[in-house]
């Protein structure tokens, strides 16, 4: 029984700092600047409905390119042995541990039309092209930035897939395509729709990547929400109402994708 | 646990390495020579360990960063004693958002005219003692007693300037510059323009004729929809970032304002500036204190400082915007006071500038929807498929949920 | 096979690391250029240390990380604990909630988190700053201590409590001999993955830090919106030069162990 009381501290701070402060945002969304009930603010999401038409399916986009990049990645690991293997998760995880402005930023030097691509494509009578400041930077931005997160659920759950089972397959006659299709695949699951989301959640709500790499004219619903709060059109209400839309987008995401685990045990990192 | 005490104690190593460079650059300041007015003023403080919290526009500052010039901050800390925590911002509205959501506590800002105008109005800046600002002698007449604060009473003002257009002299002739430059297809992809409402109103307005302060909502839609035509060759919407695009030859044309344009020019050989012949902005940043300010006296104790002589003529030295400061005028050399882009001739100033006023709370937030509306608008015919094909992959998502469960209980009957 | 897996691999680390060469190449750069190189230079590196904006924030950085990291690590083991020993439907409630900020985009948390810090600004004389940035780390860090030691509790073998306590153990006692060991490893992760999540933290920085307290990250992002000086690009090489050395460290130590183990 007295156990149970050493989590008191922390049952009231998770009531102060993360239960009331999500009822704020739907105080602020529901209420106008002198407190009284609006639905006016919700309905003017509407207006944004280009933003997050754009930011949806940019993010989709960018998570697709991940999940493509990672699985075989993450399948070529699960081959190598051991020992390499750690080195190898090492190598393709070290990259987050720097400040991930200054990698978006670097993006920005490399993609410039007088950037380093276009100055060594000058060389060989090549372009320049425009790369920079378009929406295929940003989803460019969004992939270089959260592959990480798709690779390492799926490394971690084909890892554990039993080995047995492959050579079992091979054994009763599954060439190696099919043996990937009927075996790995549907294994693999799990890291997969938790790659998805753990991509494609923070992928929506950039407000950074669509401003250093989209230029400010390719708005996402990050920028918007910033821009009620701490940016050029301060609206606090319509910035909760902007948030609150995105969250039940995000719960919708999900419960679709915790409908294809929800017999198996969830993947952590 | 290894492991850990390996991580901090390279932290530490680290840390302390920049403790040590810190206090050897304090002692290098003290050595150099700063004429102030009245040190007994100044030394109030000495001692007492008050800190007061500066916010003011990104690059508006000598900083010491070049060889040769003065760190202000530094300066200051090092004669009163006071310590100086420094943050900046890029636009006049991300400062009010920020003052406006409260909680943040500033002592000293430095908004341009209409900004102050609003803040007086919502009643978010202190009167200023002007007892404790015996340098607000060294202002100049027509900068005492401003249209943004009639009665002189919550501002000193810091530099003021116009708005014109920075360019690549090897691509562009300066005779064909005007606003209207900035809407030429000829130039696509290599325009840069203002990232803040106000400033990229004020020039659709020009061009459309209308004056700058315009409360008329058609007007103001009529601007906004010149705004949105430009938007297709526009290649960033940008602010300060224009001080690495345009350096670096990544754009050919950019409004600004004058002062950042000489700075630039400075650096690169290539760039030149225009203040466009069909009129424009001028504006006046000046310093206030806001109501959340904890540390009042102190704070008024650094905007006297930055209207000492030799302060105010550092700034103006280093951030190449014109000075409002009778005493540091009388400083700079013949050159520069003659220069017509810093200080252009008055009759251009009568006839050809318009102040910035505050709007109405209808004109700005009216203002603020359209630029909104106009920055996230979609090119036509680009993602008509994103609402299609997202629809389809929840469809086909729920089809494989239903596919699963129904194989799984087939499964299980067996 | 082999050889296209080799060169797919490759080609990923080469798209992950273009932009980190970049950085560390252009931080010896002598002039401020961002795609021609000049002459070789050590200045940026002199300059960093001298720029005292940057020391303060890394400074700040350093600070707020720790003593997050350590607060969220105390809390939500005390709180993991007193989870574990819950109904069913208690803990379901709390993990939930408890999910929530890991789970919800981080521009959410730190907006609704600034809303609540307003509106005690307003009534209790808080600040933004120091106080309500370290709120803002402890408590996106608490979900992932909690998440990391949960798991050890299931691993655990619940007899071994009742088993001290029956050999004479006081429930402290025995909580400290065969409980706190088990779950230490968990403990160990949970408080390196907050300590990492602080030091990087932007985005919920963003909103919730005041005048006095910039990290790091936050002076990087106003600086990336001016004139970009090399000296950001001198301050990445160095980061990425002490992950290198702490990585490789940790691997090293951990090949001992596991050699140590192997010998035993």
């Amino acid at each position: 029984m007295k156990q149970k009381l050493i989590a008191a501290p922390y049952l009231v701070w998770m009531a102060v700092f993360i239960v009331v402060p999500l009822l704020m945002v739907a105080y602020f969304a529901f209420t106008d600047g002198e407190g009284r009930f609006t639905l006016d603010y919700i309905a003017e999401v509407g207006k944004y409905t280009d933003i997050f038409v754009r930011s949806i399916w940019l993010a989709a986009i960018a998570t697709v390119i991940c999940l493509v990049i990672a699985y075989p990645l993450a399948y070529i690991l699960t081959k190598m042995e051991k020992k390499r293997q750690s080195t190898m998760l090492m190598i393709v995880m070290l990259p987050m541990w720097m400040n991930f402005l200054l990698r978006t930023y670097a993006w920005m030097t490399l993609l410039g039309n007088n950037g380093i691509i276009n100055t060594l494509l000058g060389y060989v009578g090549l372009g320049p092209y425009k790369m920079l400041n378009t929406e295929g930077a940003v989803v460019l931005g969004m992939v270089y930035n959260y592959l990480p997160y798709m690779i390492l659920p799926l490394y971690s759950v084909m890892e554990k897939i039993d080995k047995s089972l492959i050579e079992a397959a091979a054994d009763l006659g599954c060439n190696g395509a099919r043996v990937l299709a009927k075996v790995i695949f549907p294994l693999s699951l799990p890291g997969v729709t938790s790659g998805i989301t753990m991509v494609f959640v923070p992928a929506i709500s950039t407000f950074i990547i669509s401003r250093m790499l989209g230029g400010g004219g390719n708005l996402l619903i990050g920028d918007l929400i910033e821009m009620q709060f701490l940016g050029n059109s301060y609206n606090p209400n319509l910035g909760a109402g902007i948030s609150l839309v995105l969250m039940v987008i995000i719960l919708l995401i999900m419960t679709i994708m915790n409908q294809f685990d929800s017999d198996d045990e969830k993947v952590l990192i | 646990m290894k492991k850990l005490l390996f991580v901090l104690t390279l932290l530490g190593l680290f840390f302390t390495a920049g403790c040590s460079t810190a206090t050897e650059e304090v002692e290098e300041i003290e050595a150099q020579t700063l004429t102030v007015s009245d040190h007994a003023y100044y030394e109030r403080f000495q001692g007492k360990g008050i800190s007061i919290n500066v916010y003011n526009w990104g690059e508006y500052i000598s900083d010491g960063s070049e060889e040769g010039t003065l760190d202000i901050n530094a300066e200051f800390t090092a004669l009163t004693g006071i310590e100086v925590n420094y943050s900046t911002y890029a636009t006049n509205e991300e400062l009010y958002a920020k003052l406006k959501g409260g909680g943040a506590s500033y002592d000293v800002i430095i908004p341009s005219d209409y900004m102050i105008s609003r803040m007086i109005k919502e009643d978010m800046l202190l009167p200023l003692n002007f007892e404790n600002l015996p340098n607000f002698s060294n202002i100049m007449e027509n900068f005492k007693n401003p249209l943004y604060d009639p009665q002189n009473q919550y501002t000193a003002p810091y530099t003021w300037g116009t708005v014109g257009i920075i360019y690549d002299k090897t691509a562009i002739d300066e005779e064909d510059i005007d606003w209207d430059i900035l809407w030429n297809e000829e130039y696509a992809d290599r325009i840069l323009m203002f990232d803040n409402p106000r400033d990229a109103f004020a020039i659709a307005e020009i061009l459309l004729g209308y004056s700058l302060n315009t409360e008329n909502p058609i007007e103001l839609e009529q601007a906004a929809k010149k705004l949105g035509e430009q938007k297709r060759i526009v290649q960033a919407y940008v602010m300060d970032e224009i001080f690495d695009k345009m350096g670096a030859g990544e754009a050919l044309l950019a409004p600004y304002y004058a002062g950042d344009a000489l700075t630039l020019m400075d650096e690169y050989d290539h760039l030149g500036f225009v203040i466009p012949k069909s009129g424009t902005n001028l504006f006046v940043d000046a310093m206030c204190i806001p109501k959340s300010a904890q540390q009042k006296e102190a704070a008024e104790m650094y905007i006297n400082f930055m209207m000492e002589r030799d302060i105010a003529y550092a700034t103006t030295d280093y951030i190449g915007y014109s000075t409002p400061n009778a005493a540091a005028f009388e400083l700079l050399d013949e050159e520069s006071q003659a220069d017509t882009i810093s200080y252009p001739a008055d009759d251009f100033i009568n006839e050809k500038t318009e102040v910035f006023k505050n709007l109405s709370d209808e004109a700005n937030l009216q203002m603020q929807s359209l630029w909104t509306e106009m920055k996230s608008a979609q090119d036509e015919n680009q993602n008509k498929w994103a609402i299609p094909v997202f629809m389809l992959i929840c469809v086909l998502t729920s089809v494989g949920i239903l596919i699963r469960r129904y194989l799984k209980k087939k499964k299980d009957i067996f | 096979m082999k050889k296209l897996s080799k060169i797919y691999v490759s080609a990923v680390l080469l798209f992950l690391y273009l932009p980190i060469f970049v950085l560390i190449i252009f931080s010896f750069n002598a002039t401020k250029s961002r795609s021609v190189f000049s002459e070789f230079t050590f200045d940026w590196y002199i300059r960093l240390f001298q720029n005292e904006l940057i020391m303060t924030s890394f400074r700040n950085t350093l600070i707020v990380a720790t003593i997050a990291s350590v607060c969220a690590t105390v809390l939500g083991t005390a709180a993991a604990i007193g989870i574990n020993r819950m109904s069913k439907a208690g803990k379901a409630v709390v993990m939930n909630i408890t999910n929530l900020p890991i789970i919800n985009p981080e521009i959410v948390t730190g907006v609704s988190l600034m809303l609540v810090f307003v509106f005690f600004a307003a009534r209790m004389h808080l600040e933004f700053g120091f106080i309500t940035l370290l709120i803002a780390h402890i408590t996106f860090n608490v979900p992932y201590v909690i998440l990391n030691i949960m798991p050890k509790f299931r691993q655990m073998n619940p007899h071994l409590y009742e088993a001290a306590q029956d050999l004479g153990c006081s429930p402290v006692k025995a909580f400290f001999k065969v409980v706190l060991p088990e779950i230490m490893p968990g403990i160990m992760s949970g408080f390196l993955m907050s300590l990492t999540f602080s030091l990087d933290d932007f985005i919920i920085s963003y909103f919730t830090s005041g005048p006095t307290s910039q990290t790091l990250p936050i002076t990087i992002y106003s600086m990336t919106r001016r004139k970009v000086s090399p000296e950001i690009n001198a301050l990445s090489t160095i980061i990425f030069l002490i992950v290198v050395i702490v990585l490789i460290g940790k691997n090293i130590l951990e090949n001992r162990h596991a050699k140590r183990d192997k010998a035993m």
